[in-house]
């Protein structure tokens, strides 16, 4: 037990500082609250996170959100097991043809007032497989997208800026 | 008794002429009578179907010796659009056949599943591999006929394709009574991307960018697969150096891939103090990557000719760094998990896998070598560097969930001490050489075939590919190991409750994008 209490003082914590809110997705949500009443999120965010066809290397980063290192939930972000629980989807792939009705379906399950974050260069715009028959290229064909995170994958660090500014967006709203 | 005669793979074909320009093993062109010959032979030999798929209007198989590890490739110029089905000696070669009739429009005689696999009747064309006819999707994708079950008592669970957790899209079906599972189900090809079409025509760069992708857990081995495809098609022979940067990566990607897993089956029996220690451990090798290839999961950091960036000393030297500081981590995480009653109730004899299957369905990766299955495509039928590397493959015979976490333990010491040595003994020069295509002048490329297989963190990985004379795909088949492990996994779930298959499903790890293409 000493020896534990002892390394704890002497090892630095795993956890990454707070990194700051992603300016470019701040001002990309400041454009979107102009044309669409939202109501605030207060500062808690209950996330479902769909699969809509990605390669998994984006499911494979977004779980490393929930590792020590990059602790998603002190800020209050956790991730929900059904879209019923949940304030925002984080919805990663091209939109298959084949996840396009599940995504449509899971959207419409998930409760107002929602957001929708497109995780990833495939959510964006198809990325690679853009144009392929198999895809509909991009989120925002399918259901209506708040904001854009792009990379493939897009590492932890920019993912959680992204979320970051999400929450920020939706507390600033409420001082309004 | 006198044990009959089994000729192998090599003796079987020794009459019959490879094929001009394929690489690095012969792909021989059969007729009819010799295809129907052949799987008369399956059941009393020990070949494993390592793929099969469609090329224009020939069906391919590639086959490999398990009694001496040689690799073929047998073609068949179908007739009228059918061939003979290949799931009679092979029930792996089922739902190979119902993708090759839903991508390509070829029909197995005899097939006794012809249900659509990946086709969910939602895409604007039909076999878009083959014909490619348009098609105007229903506004909802077709229904699907799930195998019945004939007993009253039972009811059934629908699970996904949008599940829990964060995880790839599928849809499981089970029919359970009471608790107990009678029949599990898996429907898939929800992740469909048409990625083979997309690789038809592109040059080798954007082909490779593809690859890479099939499976993002796996993208080091899709990519080396897919390189090394190419370099057998058109005889590239690439720098020494390149072969060790690149199974530097490639066991980098398996120790990720095995602390990431080894925590999270953990998690599955609520022992989240290994989750969270593996997890960490996973992001240390993923900042290290980033740190020495510059990208956490290593895409595109493999490619035809060789590889994109060189490991410089700093990088060496933080790899060795790494590589002293996990194990000791890792040991006491191995010591924990072995002195956890409560781990070790859940996982010894949970989802057992029988050898028998194992060998029907060639069955590689971990799944296979926790059920006696010794095959590592490092060691056979291997490839560079591991020739000149000593290591031995960890095998057990349990067939449950624990011995596929043990596997995965024996793989993490083995692949930290690969690296050490890889580093150790890492030849100088050059890292990439040029590939040259067929039309170039003076190329002297007799190739334009290729075929590679590459042990990736969950199996082995399958490439093969044909090139066009001015170096673009002219088309790229690439199969993932989970074809095999799937259907292994519906297996091993029967009998044991509805709760054990969140364990038992995260110790397969399949992929869905993988098989999905």
């Amino acid at each position: 037990m000493l020896k534990l209490l002892l390394g704890s003082l002497l090892r630095r914590p795993p956890t990454l500082r707070t990194p700051v809110a992603d300016p470019s997705a701040q001002e990309a949500l400041e454009r979107r609250l102009e044309t669409r009443e939202r109501p605030c999120l207060g500062r808690s965010l209950a996330i479902r996170q769909v699969d809509a066809g990605s390669c998994n290397g984006c499911e494979l980063e977004i779980h490393a959100l929930n590792n020590v290192v990059y602790d998603l939930e002190r800020f209050g972000i956790r991730f929900v097991a059904s879209p019923r629980h949940a304030d925002a989807l984080l919805v990663t792939g091209p939109v298959t043809t084949n996840m396009r009705e599940a995504l449509k379906r899971t959207y419409d399950a998930t409760p107002d007032p929602k957001w929708v974050v497109a995780v990833g260069d495939c959510a964006v715009d198809g990325g690679v497989f853009r144009g392929s028959y198999a895809v509909t290229d991009g989120v925002a064909n399918t259901i209506p997208v708040d904001l854009h995170l792009p990379g493939c994958p897009p590492a932890p660090e920019p993912l959680l800026s992204g979320l970051l500014a999400l929450l920020e967006a939706g507390a600033e709203k409420t001082r309004d | 008794m006198i044990a009959s005669y089994h000729p192998t793979l090599s003796e079987y074909l020794a009459h019959n002429p490879g094929v001009e320009g394929h690489g690095p093993w012969p792909r021989v062109h059969l007729v009819t009578d010799t295809w129907l010959a052949l799987i008369s032979r399956l059941p009393l030999s020990r070949w494993d179907l390592l793929a099969e798929w469609a090329d224009g209007d020939k069906v391919m198989a590639a086959i490999r010796d398990d009694s001496d590890g040689a690799v073929a490739v047998l073609s068949l110029t179908t007739q009228d659009g059918r061939f003979p089905s290949l799931s009679h000696g092979w029930p792996s070669a089922s739902r190979l056949e119902r993708t090759i009739a839903d991508l390509s429009g070829l029909t197995a005689d005899s097939l006794g599943d012809t249900r659509p696999w990946l086709d969910h009747g939602t895409w604007p064309v039909q076999h878009p591999l083959g014909a490619a006819t348009a098609h105007k999707p229903g506004a909802l994708p077709l229904p699907y006929a799930f195998l019945p079950v004939d007993s009253e008592g039972t009811h059934q669970i629908p699970v996904g394709p949008v599940h829990a957790g964060i995880i790839e899209p599928g849809h499981f079906r089970f029919t359970c009574f009471g608790e107990a599972v009678v029949r599990l189900e898996d429907r898939l090809g929800y992740t469909h991307k048409g990625t083979e079409t997309l690789m038809a025509g592109a040059d080798l760069e954007r082909a490779a960018r593809l690859a890479g992708r099939i499976s993002g857990d796996s993208t080091v081995a899709y990519a080396l697969a897919f390189a090394r495809a190419v370099e057998a098609a058109t005889g590239t022979v690439i720098p020494p150096r390149a072969h060790w940067v690149r199974a530097v990566m490639a066991e980098m990607e398996r120790i990720a891939n095995h602390f990431g897993d080894i925590g999270a089956i953990c998690n599955d029996v609520a022992f989240s103090l290994m989750h969270a220690h593996c997890g960490w451990l996973r992001e240390r090798v993923l900042q290290a990557a980033a740190a020495c290839f510059g990208h956490r999961l290593m895409m595109d950091r493999v490619v035809p000719g060789g590889v994109s960036c060189d490991l410089d000393d700093a990088g060496t030297q933080r790899l060795r760094d790494l590589v002293r500081q996990l194990r000791p981590r890792f040991e006491e995480l191995v010591t924990l998990y072995d002195s956890t009653p409560s781990l070790q109730s859940r996982m010894l004899t949970a989802g057992v896998v029988q050898p028998e299957w194992v060998r029907q369905w060639g069955t590689g990766g971990f799944v296979g070598r926790a059920t006696g299955r010794s095959f590592d495509a490092r060691r056979s039928p291997g490839y560079e560097p591991y020739s000149q590397l000593d290591f031995t493959v960890p095998v057990r015979n349990e067939g449950d969930v624990n011995a596929r976490v043990m596997i995965r333990i024996d793989e993490v010491h083995q692949s930290l001490s690969l690296i050490e040595r890889l580093l150790q003994a890492m030849p100088p020069g050059p890292i990439h050489t040029a590939i040259v295509s067929a039309d170039a002048p003076n190329s002297g490329n007799r190739h334009g075939e290729g075929v590679a297989l590459v042990e990736g963190f969950r199996g082995d990985v399958f490439v093969s590919v044909r090139l066009n004379a001015n170096g673009t795909i002219a088309r790229c088949h690439l199969r993932d190991p989970s074809w095999f492990q799937w259907p292994l996994l519906m297996a091993a779930i029967k009998d044991c409750v509805v709760a054990d298959f969140p364990l038992c499903n995260k110790s397969f790890n399949c992929s869905y994008s993988g098989p999905d293409l």
